[in-house]
């Protein structure tokens, strides 16, 4: 079943070299959360069949279709290979129980107690903590929220969920992609670290924006005109004139995506080389 | 291993007199495409179309030959062609997705490959990407003071571009006129100073101008599909090849310029990494092999 998914997903994976490289992490970041790499390989280690809780805090439950846009390997992904233990829209249980990983969808709102308490109870009850999506990410457009609307108007302070708890991995998109969701399960389940390293990374990248593309690319002389920025950025917010990247801030979300997926924020050749064979 | 893993390196050309007319060399990437659109291998291509001024592209989603050929020719400034892989995979509706990169693009879309964290779908429909050899770009405005200052000529004027021999050409109807690459420096894109990828390592099948004769391409290919799609254009007779070992000056100047420009700009990297100054690429002191692309 492993080997399907992964035909599926193209991660094939050549043989294993012995010695592990391990992957850029070149995320500039002011307070890198130091990622607890021993708990994955724990999880992968000890449970084939991976308990997966889903909680969703400020978020708009895109994320998680996004997950369920797997079509062809959902349904051995959900019944054969995890067991999806909690998360509203999926599960009937109220109390939340022991589990190995948790996805996070949604940023968490300051003001809101039930969302802070859920979120504490989350982080002592799963191995893994997950910010699932930009939203628990970077914060994502809710970073834009400022209270002052019915029936809370007191309700204004979003912040990424690694502000609150520690995190150890985080898949930013808005949505992420159906096929970064199922890499990192699956990853997750081989334990597969230098696949993750990139995720593990990412949680320190909270702060996000587009003009993360002048300030740390452009800025840097590192720009050279791909195009890749534009073309990942969900609003359509970025795009290219006289080969550098031109945000409307006005439509920028703040998911952090463009940045991302820029060949030159980091660069995974270990990865890239296995994936492609070359 | 300065030219990355390949398969098989050849000299080849179109059979096609229209292409070889328009090319920029062997017509390789122009003849691949069209025969992967006619074969279905691909239902689409994006490429460096021509843009509102001359010799400065835009990328574009070209769905036939005549679309395609209309893109041939190197233009030596932007084209942000990976920009347009979404908009040929949503706009378009392509599943099969064919491409021209140069090596940072072919960086761009590689690494979405491996860790596409927000675009949805659009990694699996890459079917083709052909990659072209590049030592640097130039912004459009360095292009514009070469023909326009330096050599005194309208960019309208001008029918080809090229670099070799240590010059920057231009023709023109009527003329050919040239400038020393040493008075192009200083009016490179900077962010091209950092990269070690020379012919395009991570696509498909890749193509320049260098080992090769006039009209004639240097081909590597790589991958399983870059292999495939190339051996059945040369088995349908559109493109003939010569073996390396045969044409000069050979896959040894190739070489030497991989070389180059990979030592060139590790030093570069090596610089800036000493300045405390961001570069998703490693210092030379941490590498086995200081050229190796990453």
């Amino acid at each position: 079943m492993l080997a399907r998914i992964k035909r599926f997903l193209g991660m094939e994976a050549k043989p294993k070299e012995d010695e592990k490289v391990p992957v850029e992490k070149k995320v500039p970041t002011e307070e890198k959360k130091v990622a607890s790499e021993e708990e994955v390989e724990k999880v992968a280690e000890e449970k084939p069949k991976p308990r997966i809780g889903y909680i969703h805090l400020s978020g708009c439950t895109g994320d998680v279709m996004s997950l369920s846009e797997n079509y062809d390997i959902l349904a051995p992904l959900l019944t054969e290979m995890v067991d999806i233990v909690y998360g509203q829209t999926l599960v009937d249980r109220w109390d939340i129980p022991e589990m190995d990983i948790a996805l996070i969808e949604g940023s968490v709102c300051l003001q809101d107690e039930h969302s802070l308490h859920e979120l504490k109870e989350v982080r002592e009850k799963a191995g893994l903590v997950v910010a699932f999506g930009s939203c628990a990410a970077t914060g994502c457009f809710t970073r834009y929220s400022r209270g002052g609307q019915q029936a809370q108007p007191a309700h204004e302070s979003f912040v990424p969920v690694a502000d609150v708890v520690k995190v150890d991995l985080a898949i930013p998109g808005c949505p992420p992609s159906p096929e970064i969701i199922a890499k990192t399960v699956v990853a997750v389940i081989n334990g597969d670290m230098d696949y993750l390293q990139p995720m593990m990374d990412l949680v320190g990248y909270t702060e996000a924006c587009g003009c993360d593309l002048q300030l740390k690319v452009v800025n840097q002389a590192l720009c050279i005109a791909c195009g890749t920025c534009a073309m990942s950025c969900p609003t359509r917010a970025v795009s290219m004139t006289a080969g550098r990247p031109e945000v409307n801030s006005d439509r920028c979300v703040k998911c952090g995506v463009c940045y991302i997926q820029c060949p030159r924020s980091w660069w995974p050749m270990e990865r890239i080389k296995k994936d492609t064979g070359l | 291993m300065v030219l990355g893993t390949y398969k098989e390196a050849l000299s080849a050309r179109s059979t096609d007199k229209q292409i070889q007319k328009i090319a920029q060399d062997g017509g390789i990437v122009s003849a691949l495409l069209s025969f992967a659109l006619d074969e279905k291998i691909i239902d689409g291509a994006v490429v460096a179309g021509p843009g509102k001024d001359m010799w400065k592209p835009e990328p574009q989603v070209a769905l036939t030959s005549d679309e395609l050929l209309a893109a041939a020719g190197t233009k030596y400034t932007f084209s942000p062609n990976v920009w347009m892989l979404k908009k040929a995979v949503r706009q378009y509706g392509l599943e099969k997705v064919g491409t021209v990169a140069i090596p940072c693009q072919t960086m761009g879309i590689r690494k979405m490959q491996s860790y596409p964290f927000g675009v949805r779908f659009v990694a699996d429909k890459i079917a083709l990407l052909l990659g072209i050899y590049c030592m640097e770009n130039f912004p459009f405005a360095s292009l514009q003071t070469f023909i326009s200052e330096k050599m005194g000529v309208s960019p309208e004027l001008v029918e080809k571009m090229d670099i070799g021999k240590g010059k920057f050409w231009i023709y023109t109807a009527d003329d050919e006129l040239s400038i020393p690459l040493k008075e192009t420096h200083g009016y490179e894109q900077s962010g091209c100073k950092v990269c070690l990828d020379y012919v395009a390592e991570l696509a498909d099948l890749s193509t320049g101008s260098v080992g090769s004769p006039d009209g004639w391409s240097t081909v590597l290919t790589r991958t399983d599909a870059g292999e495939s799609v190339f051996k059945l254009a040369v088995d349908a007779g559109l493109i003939e090849t010569k073996p390396m070992a045969d044409v000069k000056p050979g896959l040894g100047l190739l070489e030497k310029l991989a070389k180059d420009k990979k030592t060139k700009n590790q030093k570069t990297i090596d610089e800036r990494i000493a300045m405390g100054l961001p570069v998703p690429y490693k210092a030379s002191t941490e590498k086995e092999d200081p050229l190796a692309n990453f």
